[in-house]
């Protein structure tokens, strides 16, 4: 920035002042008003009420809460493991010399690029268990398939096994980036030094790959304690509760109970958990550096 | 091409005995039966991957009654075109669907301009409370969208922006991301060229359009692919901020075919519409594959 006086302000505003009003209004605004919300009773038809930790206090009370903690949790410890493990065998797959690699890698990539809105729909009739055919396969080799959305035991394996199928080709990417950062000198050096094919993924994969692989897992855990367009489209929180989770909660209690205060207080606590839970995360990738 | 580091060639006899094909260490030659394996693997791995869109299309094209059959079967006896011709009744398709491209060409553009010109001010201006105001930038980015939801919506109402347009664009006008994004791609480039505009007289703006931009090609096609896709198949904020069925976006169209009951829904009419609005994506994916993938796999290793 070369202008001198009030011309330099001028600039600066220019350039700047765009994206600071658009956070300040569509972002810090709503998170201060957010969390002033949370200390307060409010339908939205009469003024909001003081009402302190009222909220809080509420939802630990709340057996709803604790349902719906505990789905989060369970969608989280299922699908995390679940979608690195087959992001990492399909990155290494395509990491290795065989044909059409372009081909496939489109392949993977196709349910990262459709709408959630589409999977979902598209997964719920294959979850269909009568008419869909994955029970139908499940019958031909004698199994009987569970009723999957419909049962409160089988509804948020299912969920999971949608969002791992729709995810994996993205952790895909970002794996095969790390992968290939790799440089193959450094394999052959090690096999010229004797290293089996063991040591040499466990001394030279594993802690080339550890920079992206730590990108995929944070941004799993964070995007995991968000779920919604899947829930909302397959079950919208059913049967029984069974795949209630935060953001469900949250846009139930705010849009359909006009419930702001409770919502809002709900919002922060989320909040504060995924911030402590990626918090532990990077402390307990540094303490293993 | 790379030349290989002096270390790998003073350790590896392949970097001096000139062969055709590349060295290879010895767990990986290539060995006929291990490389039918694997494409064999990354088939199955892409039928899988495949199948569900296959599925979705062959139950658009079933009549209502076909869809009952057990066991089930992929191709359908009499092919229909009944389903689209109902989606096309239910809401308006065409309507909908520029709706969709409307919000994200205009997300997308006015992202771009917004990010990169806050981008470029963190990245070359000195002014005082920079580094704080970026750290604020980099600290929303952890925040959920659910802690912003209600008051966003509260403001975006009143702001007499519910069931418009402007609801539905203007709140994703601005990217804490695309800002930090495009920070670290002027960060990336050198300032010889903007200091010799600068000595030929160039005021910043015009710096900024004439020697700058026309070299962030690559970043701009980066995130614009990623403001694109994220707008595109936003779903949780136009289902709230839109009633109208004129204004709705394809992926809340699309959430409105499901019958409100189970067994009430049609499926081949849903599956149909699931086509309709899944194709052009495909497409766009297909023609832009370098750069959506490149896009994704940039914002691994810049985050």
């Amino acid at each position: 920035m070369y202008e001198r006086g009030w011309r330099r302000w001028a600039v600066l505003a220019l350039f700047l002042g765009p994206s600071l009003a658009g956070l300040l209004v569509f972002t810090l605004g709503p998170m201060v008003a957010s969390l002033g919300i949370s200390f307060t009773d409010w339908d939205l038809l009469r003024p909001p009420r003081f009402v302190g930790l009222r909220n809080y206090r509420q939802m630990l009370d709340d057996a709803e809460f604790w349902r719906t903690l505990r789905n989060t949790v369970t969608f989280l410890v299922g699908y995390i493991p679940l979608v690195t493990v087959s992001g990492l065998l399909l990155a290494v797959l395509l990491n290795s010399a065989i044909p059409f690699r372009q081909l496939f890698r489109a392949m993977y990539f196709l349910p990262v690029v459709t709408s959630w809105v589409a999977v979902a729909l598209v997964w719920k009739w294959l979850l269909n268990p009568t008419f869909g055919p994955i029970n139908d396969a499940l019958r031909s080799v004698g199994i009987a398939g569970p009723a999957w959305l419909f049962d409160p035991n089988w509804a948020m394996p299912a969920i999971v096994l949608t969002s791992v199928w729709k995810d994996a080709g993205f952790v895909m990417v970002i794996l095969l980036a790390g992968l290939q950062g790799i440089p193959r000198e450094y394999y052959e050096a090690a096999a010229i030094d004797g290293a089996t094919r063991f040591q040499g993924l466990r001394h030279i994969t594993i802690p080339l790959l550890a920079p992206a692989l730590t990108f995929c897992l944070s941004i799993s855990l964070i995007s995991s304690f968000q779920v919604f367009d899947q829930v909302y489209v397959m079950t919208n929180g059913g049967p029984a509760g069974a795949t209630q989770v935060l953001v469900e909660r949250i846009v139930a209690h705010a849009f359909s109970y006009s419930r702001m205060g409770y919502a809002s207080a709900m919002s922060w606590v989320l909040f504060a958990l995924i911030f402590t839970v990626t918090f532990l995360f990077y402390r307990l990738r540094r303490g293993h550096e | 091409m790379r030349p290989p580091s002096p270390a790998a060639r003073a350790v590896s006899p392949a970097a001096s005995a000139p062969t055709l094909a590349p060295a290879r260490p010895a767990w990986r030659r290539r060995t006929p039966w291990r490389t039918y394996l694997l494409t064999l693997l990354a088939l199955a791995g892409g039928l899988l991957m495949v199948t569900p869109f296959a599925w979705a299309l062959a139950t658009s094209l079933k009549a209502g009654g076909a869809l009952t059959e057990l066991p089930p079967r992929l191709v359908p006896a009499e092919p229909t075109l009944n389903a689209y011709r109902e989606v096309v009744s239910r809401f308006p398709f065409a309507r909908v669907f520029l709706n969709s491209a409307l919000v994200a060409v205009t997300t997308t553009v006015g992202q771009l301009a917004i990010c990169s010109m806050a981008g470029y001010a963190f990245a070359r201006f000195r002014f005082p409370g920079r580094d704080a105001l970026f750290a604020v930038y980099i600290a929303t980015l952890m925040v959920p969208f659910a802690v912003v939801v209600t008051p966003l919506f509260i403001i975006v109402t009143r702001l007499g922006w519910g069931d418009t347009y402007a609801g539905l664009i203007v709140p994703g006008l601005f990217s804490a991301f695309g800002t930090f994004f495009m920070r670290q791609f002027f960060l990336s480039i050198p300032r010889e060229l903007e200091e010799a505009a600068t000595i030929d007289g160039a005021g910043t703006v015009a710096t900024f359009f004439r020697i700058v931009v026309p070299m962030t090609g690559p970043a701009l096609a980066t995130l614009g692919v990623l403001s694109f896709m994220g707008s595109w198949n936003s779903f949780l904020w136009p289902l709230l901020i839109i009633d109208d069925r004129n204004l709705m976006t394809l992926p809340v169209a699309l959430s409105t075919l499901q019958g409100m009951y189970p067994g009430q829904t049609q499926w081949n009419v849903v599956m149909a519409g699931t086509v309709m609005a899944t194709v052009p994506t495909v497409l766009v994916f297909l023609l832009a594959q370098r750069w959506v993938i490149e896009g994704v796999a940039a914002s691994g290793v810049k985050g």
